[in-house]
């Protein structure tokens, strides 16, 4: 139970890195200069070819590693960095990549004319994308948010691989010390599948939230 | 003319891509490449290419049967679903959710640790022809990763049935089609030219999960950097050149599958 609560964390965690990473992104791929615009290209094509857990393993060692690092060159002392975090930043870091693609979307999906009536109302960038487009592009996100959602539940399985103690490891860890291999990797799987089915009540019940007010989607067709 | 026209035409896009900007990028990149090549340690390449090239071959072939089998798998699910009745659709149902429910990696070692443990109990399985495959790991990894794409790919197929406009199936019935002929000539095409783009997709999601199967002792790609590193106590060398691996394979994939995707008939329905 303990794993879960630490995948749980994590999924949560790395959802919000991620978020946070794609509202810049998607920002920077909009409205950014050139040199951003490419930067953000290489970024999102390069995390999307390569497999979560390659980049995983790089991240998870190559990171650590790297804050050390610099963290000696300047002349502090070394710190442990937690696995928690570590997993944290580097599920979010993948995240980020993803939610770019997907906010740039429903940004893009939002009518023009509502930044434009944002802008000539006066508005500064950041009430702006306070008040007008993170409002407006709620409903376009959001399914592609809770896509993403449960990938960064199912993401944190692979953590297992790095030695990061969460519910498929400690599954692992309790199906060799009883023998009983088939009872908890089954136990396991209903633990995903029951987090899974809950998220998605209650994303469907965001997504209705955000889109009260607009033609439902059967109508439009 | 039109070959001139070609060229003014690649020139002027070549040109449009060659900005200020991107060249200096690009110079970064390459020196960044170079220092790599330079600063990093590489003389552990060539005792070990050989393997390597085994690695990338086997997991292309994974990936190349887990699709093949995962979408014969997937048809029938996403018909189930589509238009079969209640009895039909719903295991069908229950068989996409629980595969997209649970992580790839607990479906894996379920089935190699779990299913792997159940069967040396019964004599009977130990004494069948099947006893030699049952002892390696690969089945388990072919099976859980072809598994997975046909819960995946059950979803999309699902939708595509149910896409394909009903006076197209109409008309097949007023031709007198039997059922068969019209799934075979016309519903079958055109929910495929339909899920073909989420298609290319999937398949290179399926490329990014065929490395879990090095976690059960399969030797792929992802596994020979792993001995490597083990081997050398390198850190990065392998992880990176296993990255670009990848990148080139996802590159190469994504240009076939548009290719593909190129030649189908745009209009459909």
């Amino acid at each position: 139970m303990l794993g879960l609560l630490h995948s749980l964390e994590i999924a949560v965690g790395a959802t919000i890195v991620g978020l946070f990473i794609g509202i810049c992104g998607a920002y920077g791929k909009l409205y950014g200069g050139p040199v951003v615009r490419d930067l953000l290209a290489v970024y999102t094509t390069v995390v999307r070819a390569v497999p979560e857990l390659v980049l995983i393993l790089l991240l998870y060692y190559a990171g650590t590693d790297l804050i050390n690092q610099v963290l000696t060159a300047i002349g502090y002392q070394r710190v442990d960095i937690s696995g928690l975090v570590a997993g944290i930043a580097v599920l979010g870091f993948c995240q980020g990549a993803y939610s770019t693609e997907v906010m740039r979307g429903a940004i893009l999906a939002i009518p023009q004319g509502q930044i434009e009536a944002a802008r000539a109302f006066g508005m500064s960038p950041g009430l702006l994308l306070r008040r007008i487009t993170l409002p407006a592009m709620l409903p376009f996100a959001i399914p592609g948010l809770a896509n993403l959602w449960l990938i960064a539940t199912k993401d944190t399985a692979l953590l297992a691989v790095v030695g990061f103690f969460e519910l498929t490891l400690a599954t692992r860890q309790a199906a060799g010390v009883t023998k009983a291999y088939l009872i908890f990797y089954l136990a396991a799987g209903v633990l995903y599948l029951a987090v899974t089915l809950f998220s998605n009540f209650l994303l469907g019940r965001a997504e209705k939230w955000a889109r009260r007010g607009m033609p439902s989607v059967k109508e439009a067709r | 003319m039109a070959g001139e026209a070609a060229i003014i035409n690649t020139a002027a896009r070549a040109s449009l891509w060659l900005q200020p900007h991107r060249i200096v990028l690009v110079l970064i990149a390459l020196g960044l490449v170079l220092s790599a090549a330079y600063f990093m340690r590489w003389n552990w390449l060539p005792q070990y290419w050989e393997m390597g090239l085994m690695g990338i071959w086997r997991a292309l072939w994974i990936l190349a049967v887990t699709c093949a089998l995962g979408f014969l798998i997937a048809v029938p699910v996403g018909l189930a679903q589509a238009a079969g009745s209640i009895w039909v659709a719903a295991p069908a149902k229950v068989f996409c959710t629980i595969i997209r429910g649970t992580p790839l990696l607990l479906q894996l070692w379920l089935l190699y640790y779990g299913l792997g443990s159940l069967f040396p109990q019964y004599p009977w399985i130990r004494d069948s022809w099947m006893w030699p495959y049952l002892r390696q790991a690969w089945p388990y990894g072919v099976l859980a990763l072809t598994l997975s794409f046909a819960g995946y790919e059950g979803e999309v197929m699902r939708g595509a049935f149910a896409g394909v406009p009903k006076g197209q199936l109409e008309a097949a019935r007023a031709f007198g089609m039997s059922r068969w002929k019209i799934l075979r000539r016309i519903w079958l095409p055109q929910a495929f030219y339909r899920a073909l783009p989420t298609l290319t997709g999937e398949t290179v999601l399926q490329l990014k999960s065929t490395p879990l199967v090095a976690t059960i002792s399969v030797i792929d790609i992802f596994a020979v950097a792993g001995k490597v590193r083990q081997d050398t106590y390198l850190t990065y060398e392998p992880l990176l050149l296993l990255a670009l691996i990848y990148m080139a394979i996802t590159g190469i994939l994504v240009l076939a599958l548009s290719r593909i995707e190129a030649r189908i008939p745009v209009k459909v329905g």
